[in-house]
């Protein structure tokens, strides 16, 4: 028996203004539409819009309009996706992830102007670099753009200005990340470098050295995960989830609100700690996605671990190495285990394993693990807060 | 500024939508224009049907000033297809002065780190990439 009869209802709906031919708009713009008239149908406020359900991409959507949500639903199998999405929805809502819920829908399919979606069953083009009439598209891509490595650190200049983080300190992210790489036999790489090693690989995209950029290789991960009452059904050790967290930003970069900081892994975290109600010296692990060597700067600032400014010594004093007092990317990293493009589940694998006690460079008496991921680039971010500790029997608090 | 030759422009090109019409049809004239919300009075950039702020449609497209400081950047060294001769290259943000930000190219001045010095004041200007579309980029307003 599912817990969701007759908890949620639908207080506002609308259809675009215009159907059947409509040229002269863009399927984003349809998607803006449709949204717009069911916000006035109901005449709810914007900011009481703290979930978005849509086929195309929830952040694009959520910053053109100003929202920022606690929780976004991306399925995309094809023409039902909808009806999954509002069913994902009431889930959400009942259990309390979020309590309002915008689900877009739109197509350019007989015009196709702007189209950003695949079309079923058509081969897929939205990769095309010569039709993308995306907004990274038309402002961002014509300037010489090539990837994320062109991208994800267009802050660290600014964030060097304000608050003297120093190349040397910026290099120091993948030093102390090797420490935990060399004793993992699955790393990619696990030779112990230094400063000066990373800051004398070659310059792919000032100010980010080969060694401060993440890895590119094959591989995945999965999970299996039920209800916390069956863990003794089971012969592996239980991974207890503790708290949650997910927000997004812009897939725009040039767009961030900040780019000293991560709108999204402030939200994300704060969300995952008041869920688990623990405080940040409870945690005995840390893993934050490091597609590039600034990401554990600002995650341990974003995430509330450090005041401003102070990330950069911390690693760099080795407090995140082993025998420190935050061992952070004890599997290497992006940096030097693995990164096939999506880290963030080898970052949930390595939380796993340090909470069962299997992992190749173990932490002693691991009891919580918080694992923060980013999507995009700073586009998304998703917090999860792990335990060993059964309910009722946590040495914590 | 003409990086046409040959007709053989081989860098992305912007491919606008009704939305952002305005946006390339200026700049091909060589003027920047940006849109603000009648409404709360802010300035924004990209180009929306609805104010970001206050989801206002009491928008309007306006000239910008044309000026703005170099807000952050990074410079590539290995080039993007059609960027061969720029290498290594800026790749920046910049704040107009009306406030927001675009990503955008530096020119007129060799992109190293000592020459691009954040907050640097800067102007715009437009390179004529094909018959009918120019691209705004920014060089030191000194």
């Amino acid at each position: 028996m599912t817990d969701l009869r007759y908890k949620t209802a639908i207080v506002g709906a609308s259809e675009t203004t215009l159907l059947g031919e409509i040229p002269h708009q863009s399927e984003f713009q349809l998607h803006v539409d449709a949204s717009l008239n069911a916000i006035n149908d109901c005449g709810i406020e914007r900011d009481q819009i703290d979930g978005i359900a849509t086929t195309m991409n929830p952040a694009a959507l959520g910053h053109y309009l100003g929202i920022e949500p606690n929780w976004v639903d991306n399925t995309q199998v094809g023409g039902t996706s909808f009806l999954m999405h509002v069913r994902h929805a009431a889930a959400a809502i009942v259990a309390g992830l979020c309590t309002t819920v915008l689900v877009s829908m739109a197509q350019s399919g007989r015009s196709r102007v702007g189209e950003i979606g695949p079309r079923i069953g058509s081969p897929i083009h939205s990769n095309d670099p010569v039709r993308d009439t995306s907004f990274p598209g038309q402002f961002e891509s014509i300037y010489g753009v090539m990837g994320p490595t062109t991208q994800f650190g267009m802050g660290v200049l600014r964030y060097m200005k304000d608050f003297g983080l120093t190349h040397e300190q910026l290099a120091s992210v993948p030093v102390a990340q090797r420490r935990w790489s060399s004793k993992v036999p699955r790393a990619m790489y696990r030779d112990i470098i230094s400063v000066g090693d990373v800051m004398e690989s070659r310059m792919i995209c000032y100010p980010f050295h080969l060694l401060e950029c993440c890895l590119v290789t094959d591989g995945g991960g999965a999970l299996i995960l039920t209800k916390s009452d069956r863990v003794d059904d089971f012969p592996t050790s239980p991974v207890f989830i503790l708290g949650t967290g997910e927000s997004i930003e812009t897939p725009i970069i040039s767009q961030m609100s900040d780019f000293t900081s991560s709108a999204a892994f402030k939200i994300s975290a704060s969300k995952a700690f008041g869920e688990a109600g623990i405080r940040h010296e409870e945690v005995d692990h840390l893993m934050i996605y490091d597609a590039f060597a600034h990401l554990p700067i600002y995650g341990l600032e974003d995430l509330g671990f450090l005041g401003r400014g102070d990330a950069g010594a911390f690693i760099a004093e080795g407090n995140t190495s082993p025998g420190g007092i935050l061992p952070m990317n004890t599997n290497g990293g992006g940096l030097s285990y693995t990164h096939t493009g999506m880290y963030g589940m080898f970052a949930i694998q390595e939380s796993v394993r340090q909470i069962r006690g299997e992992a190749s460079h173990q932490v002693d008496d691991v009891q919580i693990s918080f694992c923060q991921g980013v999507g995009g680039m700073f586009m998304a971010a998703g917090s999860l807060i792990f335990t060993n500790q059964f309910p009722g029997n946590r040495d914590i608090n | 500024m003409c990086s046409l030759e040959n007709n053989n422009y081989r860098k992305p090109l912007p491919v606008p939508t009704p939305d952002s019409e305005k946006f390339w049809h200026m700049a091909a004239r060589h003027e920047l224009w940006i849109q603000k919300c009648l409404d709360c009075i802010k300035a924004f950039f990209y180009p929306r049907m609805v104010c970001p702020d206050c989801l206002s449609k009491n928008v309007e497209w306006f000239e910008a000033s044309g000026k703005g400081t170099l807000h952050t950047y990074m410079i590539n060294h290995r080039a993007a297809p059609g960027f061969e001769r720029e290498v290594p290259y800026a790749i920046a943000i910049v704040q107009l002065a009306e406030g927001p930000r675009m990503m955008t190219n530096i020119v007129g001045v060799q992109n190293t780190p000592e020459n691009l010095v954040l907050d640097m004041p800067l102007r715009v200007v437009f390179d004529d990439v094909t018959e009918s579309i120019s691209i705004p980029k920014w060089e030191p307003d000194i």
